[in-house]
């Protein structure tokens, strides 16, 4: 589904990605663990297409196509989801004003009819039971004055009404009290399926409990400098990346 | 920021659609002013001896002042002996009497800009007056009004018919000699809207005037005067198109309005004069005096201006709260995108006890525009428990527009509260990211967030003008995406 082949990028001169390689297939649940400032969220963006970032060298898969010749909002028509670890607020635009238009264009490009408003309410609102969140939520600007774990379940909101084949997740478990990374926890497991895959970038095993990955990968340095199966994360958990970075530079 | 991304400034890169001329013979003054061309004016007009004196003492005034330069604009000397001060389509024989005597192709350009004046297709519940170049052409609904007793209609038939109500209340807010621009108008005010709404009358629909500039060479000095008895109210609205040109054209009106006691009025501004091309050749220098007086207890007068259009902008609509308990707004979008310029903001003058006032400015500057708010709050000593409110918040698309804010306040009682909140921001390249991650296309993304901005103003729109602030807003920020 998704296939990044020695992705490498920079940003205002400074290289951030050194060679990328990274194969997530339908069904996947991949976790991307990794010091701060490693490029993790560098790499999300770039996969959704932030323009800022160069791309210097590589390719990267999606679904058959050239991904990285795609337009952002083509990426999202395409099916790519990217939760931010920061979502921006955008005031006075409606939370569900924006939801709809998303999801309208997603289903124009799909050649599909627009959402009738019954329709979309309908949809909303049991999405809206699954991340429990309350329906005033809706008439208020996007994330205007939502507290750090409401813009997170936010994110799992859009998702979750997008139905994306591949949603990378951002660090979506930070700031979340206990009972609330259980229900965005549910809502990520509430999308998985045969067809669609999960990136998660994270620096807590905890979400892991929840949401069991099939790979966890280290990223350091703009370089995936391990990958393994779970019990990575419970290692990296006790032992912190030191051991890793050592024996890279060694 | 690089400035690859979705290119905020492509998305700005505005279309015209208004720019038409209508092939119509008109009746013009040859460019130049002196006295014989206010008298001919007044002639003209048939206006009673009082107003040609009194638009003589505002020409001799004139004379004597200064264009102000206080102003954040930039242009290069007018030549005011260069413009003509008239200019009418040519009648047929009399003026019209109904609207099947209008000349057709005057009709079929209120069609095209989407005010349609005929009775079949009229919008509901919005009475008309259409002024073209200096002459107001078609006035709809005026018997409808009639019947409630609100007069509506050109203000050269407001002279002929009511002059007595002309001669107490003009001037009476805005005086001739009020500045350069208001002075020029007086002398040379050709034609505009006349609204009264007698005591305890609720005016039964919108009223709007819709003011089109067709000649080149001319400029427009429309007068607008409504009048709100006591008791009374009125929600009005005007709109303004032009045609693409290469040069300038000065456009210099005068409002005043005045609310007695109780009396309520809503003024809501579109504005869409041509605002020149990409490089700032042409468009409308659109310097206009408006001013609102409470003049009675528990007025209200309100003013919301969406103002997208003209090169320069100049205009300040201010409420003179006298009035114990009187209210004044001010709610207000500016955009300005290209090399467009906008100073504008308000004057909230309180002298009556408990007088109140709101003011919700909102600039968007695109381009290389530059947008400048300047407000004054001045607090008389005679206001005890005066109480304003002023937010001012400025966006920024694109690295090379420019934002101001100018605030005076000027509060001369102790017991008044002022309160003023100011915001600059950047439509942030992560905003609009985040829409497009979601799959919503560049333009739909800057519509989106621009109108967000803008909300606050736009929900004191009356609600048939909505939809036409959004659109305009849409068009004037509407472009090529990358
Ligand atoms: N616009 C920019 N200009 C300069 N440096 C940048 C820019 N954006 C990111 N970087 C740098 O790129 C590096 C990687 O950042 P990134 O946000 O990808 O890290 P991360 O792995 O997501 O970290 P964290 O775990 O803290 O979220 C950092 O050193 C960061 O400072
Ligand atoms: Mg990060």
């Amino acid at each position: 589904m998704l296939s990044i082949v020695d992705l490498q990028a920079r940003i205002a001169g400074k290289t951030i990605l050194n060679g990328i390689d990274l194969e997530v297939r339908p069904g996947e649940v991949h976790a991307i663990m990794g010091p701060n400032g490693s490029g993790k969220s560098t790499l999300a963006q770039v996969l959704a297409g932030r323009e800022e970032y160069e791309v210097t060298a590589g390719r990267v898969d999606f679904d058959g196509r050239d991904l990285l010749a795609m337009p952002a909002e083509e990426r999202a028509r395409a099916g790519l989801f990217l939760g931010f670890q920061y979502p921006v607020e955008i005031p006075g635009v409606n939370n569900v004003y924006l939801l709809k238009a998303a999801l309208n264009a997603k289903r124009r490009a799909a050649g599909q009819p627009e959402v009738d408003a019954y329709e979309f309410l309908a949809l909303v609102r049991e999405k809206m039971r699954i991340m429990q969140m309350n329906e005033s939520f809706l008439s208020r600007g996007v994330n205007e004055g939502f507290s750090g774990g409401e813009k997170k379940r936010n994110e799992i909101l859009q998702m979750l009404v997008l139905e994306p084949k591949l949603a990378i997740l951002d660090e979506t478990d930070s700031g979340l009290d206990i009972d609330a990374l259980k229900v965005v926890a549910q809502g990520v497991n509430t999308l998985r399926h045969p067809e669609r895959a999960v990136v998660l970038v994270t620096h807590y095993q905890r979400l892991l409990d929840y949401v069991v990955p099939d790979h966890v990968h280290v990223l350091a340095r703009g370089r995936i400098i391990k990958s393994g199966d779970r019990s990575l994360a419970l290692e990296l958990e006790r032992r912190g990346y030191d051991w890793l970075l050592e024996s890279k530079v060694a | 920021m690089s400035s690859k991304s979705p290119d905020v400034e492509a998305l700005i890169a505005q279309k015209y659609r208004h720019g038409f001329v209508t092939d119509i013979e008109s009746d013009s003054f040859p460019p130049g002013l002196d006295e014989s061309v206010v008298a001919a004016i007044s002639r003209k007009k048939n206006e009673p001896q009082f107003l040609l004196d009194w638009r003589l003492k505002a020409f001799r005034h004139w004379l004597t002042m200064r264009e102000p330069v206080w102003a954040h604009v930039r242009f290069d000397p007018i030549d005011y002996q260069d413009i003509s001060y008239y200019s009418a389509p040519r009648a047929k024989a009399d003026a019209p009497k109904s609207i099947d005597e209008v000349d057709p192709k005057l009709l079929a350009t209120y069609e095209k800009l989407g005010i349609p004046l005929h009775e079949r297709a009229r919008l509901a519940g919005v009475a008309v007056d259409a002024v073209f170049d200096s002459v107001s052409v078609a006035t709809t609904f005026k018997d409808k009004l009639a019947k409630a007793g609100v007069i509506f209609c050109s203000f050269s038939d407001a002279v002929r018919d009511h002059p007595e109500l002309i001669e107490q209340y003009l001037g009476s807010v805005v005086p001739p000699g009020d500045n350069f621009y208001a002075a020029l108008n007086s002398a040379v005010f050709s034609d505009g809207s006349f609204v009264y709404v007698p005591r305890g009358v609720r005016c039964p629909m919108e009223l709007s005037t819709y003011f089109r500039i067709n000649a080149a060479k001319t400029g427009q000095f429309e007068r607008t005067l409504i009048v709100a008895a006591e008791g009374a109210s009125v929600s009005y609205l005007e709109g303004c198109t032009a045609p693409m040109r290469d040069e300038n054209q000065l456009h210099a009106a005068v409002v005043e309005l005045v609310a007695l006691d109780d009396a309520r009025i809503k003024y809501s501004t579109v504005q869409n004069w041509y605002p020149g091309d990409e490089n700032g050749v042409g468009g409308i220098y659109n310097f206009v005096t408006k001013r609102g007086e409470c003049r009675g207890r528990n007025s209200k007068i309100s003013w919301t201006q969406v103002e997208t259009g003209s090169a320069i902008t100049w205009k300040y609509p201010s409420c003179v709260l006298r009035g114990e308990g009187s209210v004044g707004e001010f709610y207000s979008v500016a955009v300005t995108s290209h090399r467009q310029q906008a100073d504008t903001g308000t004057k909230m003058i309180h002298i009556g006890r408990n007088t109140k006032s709101t003011i919700v400015a909102k600039g968007i500057s695109a381009g290389r525009a530059t947008s400048a708010y300047r407000g004054l709050v001045k607090v008389l000593p005679s206001a005890e428990g005066a109480r304003n409110f002023t937010q001012c918040d400025s966006l920024l698309m694109g690295p090379h527009c420019e934002a101001h804010t100018f605030p005076y306040m000027e509060v001369r009682n102790p017991s008044a509260t002022v309160e003023h909140e100011a915001s600059t921001s950047k439509i942030g390249e992560d905003q609009l990211f985040y829409c497009l991650q979601r799959g919503i296309s560049a333009e739909d993304a800057v519509n989106m967030i621009v109108s967000g901005f803008c909300k606050a103003v736009f929900k004191e729109l009356p609600m048939e003008f909505a939809v036409e602030a959004q659109n305009l807003l849409s068009v004037s920020l509407e472009g090529a995406v990358g």
